[in-house]
């Protein structure tokens, strides 16, 4: 795709481009510090998460006052306008992941106060089952996005090997919102162990709880993770599925 | 339908089948509940016989929609919507092909009455022109012109042209004035007054707000909407946001070929041709 005739526009469209990696990269991190310091009961590690939060509500002020600056000076079209709204949404996304991230936290500090449950096996798959559906939505917001902003040093070969690497985007992105179905069911799963868990002996209670409450968190990253994806098909084909029920095939 | 209680102008003719879509766009683009008001078809136009400035352009304009033309200068949008009123005609040398039929009549026909299909299909300029008489006397002219002598019904005809162009308020006190002393948006639309005062079916405005500030783009763009529960319209304008606000319908023609024709929400969102997103993006140039 050519530049824009205005270079300041292109600079900005590329400037929020960015802003929104690096708030992905840093809420990837978050969440995947949160669980370690869970699984592994490190304390250091969950408050350390807690500190860095106010950085991703800082990007997330960034990417908002860039968007609106976008809409207001450019009046953005077609792709543009699909680039910056899409942005201002991902970036409400992962700000709430962010703060799910510290939910973690908190949970994980409250249980190392306590003896070791012992450890569900759902837990780690649906933690990793999440991260990997962040990873991918954002790598398709990452792939869809290339070509949107291709840097004005790019040449003609590179640029076909990004334009390639967009045509994948929209199909990992459907893949992430494939996978929901699982950490659901996983969500499920996790309740019914702690339930019975609980059932035996409330003495439990207090740690299953903690337990559960770890589960819909995940599960919630994952439905963060899945609306990040809807908003790149969106992105890349300018085609909604959101609340589409069953989940289309191919896009 | 209201057309045919019209005097008949020049003649009737049989629809010609649809001639197959030359540049891949779909001339019935819109939805299938418009009644089309002007069937444009593979319409061909040169000014000096060897450059074509508008190249086999099919399209169906909706009845009692707003219709824009956007595209870079030079792109024809303008020539195209002077075809719709002949006033190409006024150009020595200019050759036309194609058909563009409006209720049946052949706008493009020879012998057609160019004076009658101009009281049907008005049109507003660029730049405000306005007639050194009164502001009544502007309004009255066209249906004075047309044989109404009645003052009661003159009288009528100048404030109802007058409210529907939103000027009557500040007009009303000041018929007799001379309407050189209105202001430059004022003048724009005491112009549209004067265009809907013999009720035609289709206004054509081109470039209408270029010469205004933005307080009289904003009315001109309020009075359009109004304008089209009654009137079919169609708009030329270089301010795509223009463009997007006002109309129902938008095409974009690039180098005298019409690119992409469809509903303006789309066409702005999701344009289905890769020039139109390079055009509405800025990425022309």
């Amino acid at each position: 795709m050519p530049l824009h005739t205005d270079s300041q526009y292109e600079e900005e469209l590329q400037q929020l481009r960015a802003k929104v990696l690096e708030m992905g990269g840093l809420v990837e991190k978050q969440i995947g510090d949160a669980v370690t310091s869970l699984i592994e009961r490190n304390s250091a590690m969950a408050h350390a998460v807690i500190e860095r939060d106010h950085m991703v509500n800082y990007l997330d002020v960034v990417i908002d006052e860039a968007c609106i600056r976008l809409l207001a000076l450019h009046q953005p079209a077609a792709r543009d306008l699909r680039f910056i709204t899409t942005s201002l949404r991902i970036s409400t996304d992962l700000e709430r992941i962010g703060d799910i991230a510290e939910n973690i936290c908190e949970r994980a500090l409250e249980l190392n106060q306590e003896s070791p449950l012992k450890p569900r096996p759902e837990l780690p798959e649906m933690a990793e089952g999440a991260r990997a559906m962040l990873r991918d939505s954002l790598d398709a917001f990452l792939q869809s996005s290339s070509d949107v902003t291709a840097s004005s040093n790019t040449r003609a070969t590179l640029q076909d090997s990004l334009d390639d690497f967009a045509r994948e985007a929209p199909d990992l992105a459907l893949s992430v919102c494939q996978r929901d179905d699982r950490i659901d069911d996983l969500t499920a799963q996790i309740f019914n162990a702690m339930l019975s868990q609980m059932q035996q002996d409330p003495e439990y209670a207090s740690r299953a709880t903690r337990i559960l409450f770890v589960a819909k968190y995940l599960e919630r990253v994952a439905d963060h993770a899945t609306n990040i994806a809807e908003m790149v098909i969106y992105l890349a084909k300018g085609k909604s599925i959101r609340h589409v029920s069953p989940l289309p095939d191919s896009v | 339908m209201e057309s045919q209680e019209r005097s008949p102008v020049g003649r009737a003719v049989t629809l010609p089948p649809r001639p197959e879509s030359g540049n891949g766009h779909d001339p019935t683009a819109l939805g299938t509940h418009d009644t089309i008001e002007i069937e444009i078809r593979d319409v061909c136009l040169s000014y000096d016989g060897t450059t074509q400035t508008l190249k086999h352009i099919n399209m169906d304009i909706a009845k009692g929609q707003v219709t824009a033309f956007i595209g870079p200068s030079g792109c024809g949008k303008s020539t195209l919507l002077r075809c719709l009123n002949r006033l190409n005609d006024l150009v020595d040398g200019c050759t036309m092909s194609g058909s563009i039929i409006m209720a049946g009549l052949q706008i493009l026909d020879r012998t057609l009455d160019v004076t009658a299909l101009r009281k049907r299909v008005g049109m507003v300029f660029q730049k405000p022109n306005p007639f050194p008489k009164t502001i009544y006397e502007n309004v009255a002219y066209g249906p004075r012109v047309l044989g109404i002598h009645n003052k009661a019904q003159l009288d009528d005809i100048v404030e109802k042209s007058l409210r529907d162009a939103a000027l009557w308020n500040e007009a009303k006190d000041r018929l007799h004035d001379n309407a050189l002393g209105l202001s430059g948006g004022q003048h724009q639309r005491l112009c549209i007054a004067r265009t809907i005062a013999i009720e035609p079916e289709v206004v054509l405005m081109d470039e209408p707000c270029s010469a205004l500030d933005p307080i009289a783009t904003t009315k001109i763009e309020e009075l359009i909407h109004e304008l089209k529960k009654q009137y079919t319209i169609v708009i030329v304008t270089h301010n795509m946001q223009q463009a997007a606000r006002v109309s129902d319908a938008t095409a974009f023609l690039y180098l005298g070929e019409l690119i992409e024709f469809g509903q303006t929400e789309k066409l702005f969102t999701t344009p289905e041709k890769q020039a139109t997103e390079y055009y509405i993006t800025g990425r022309f140039g």
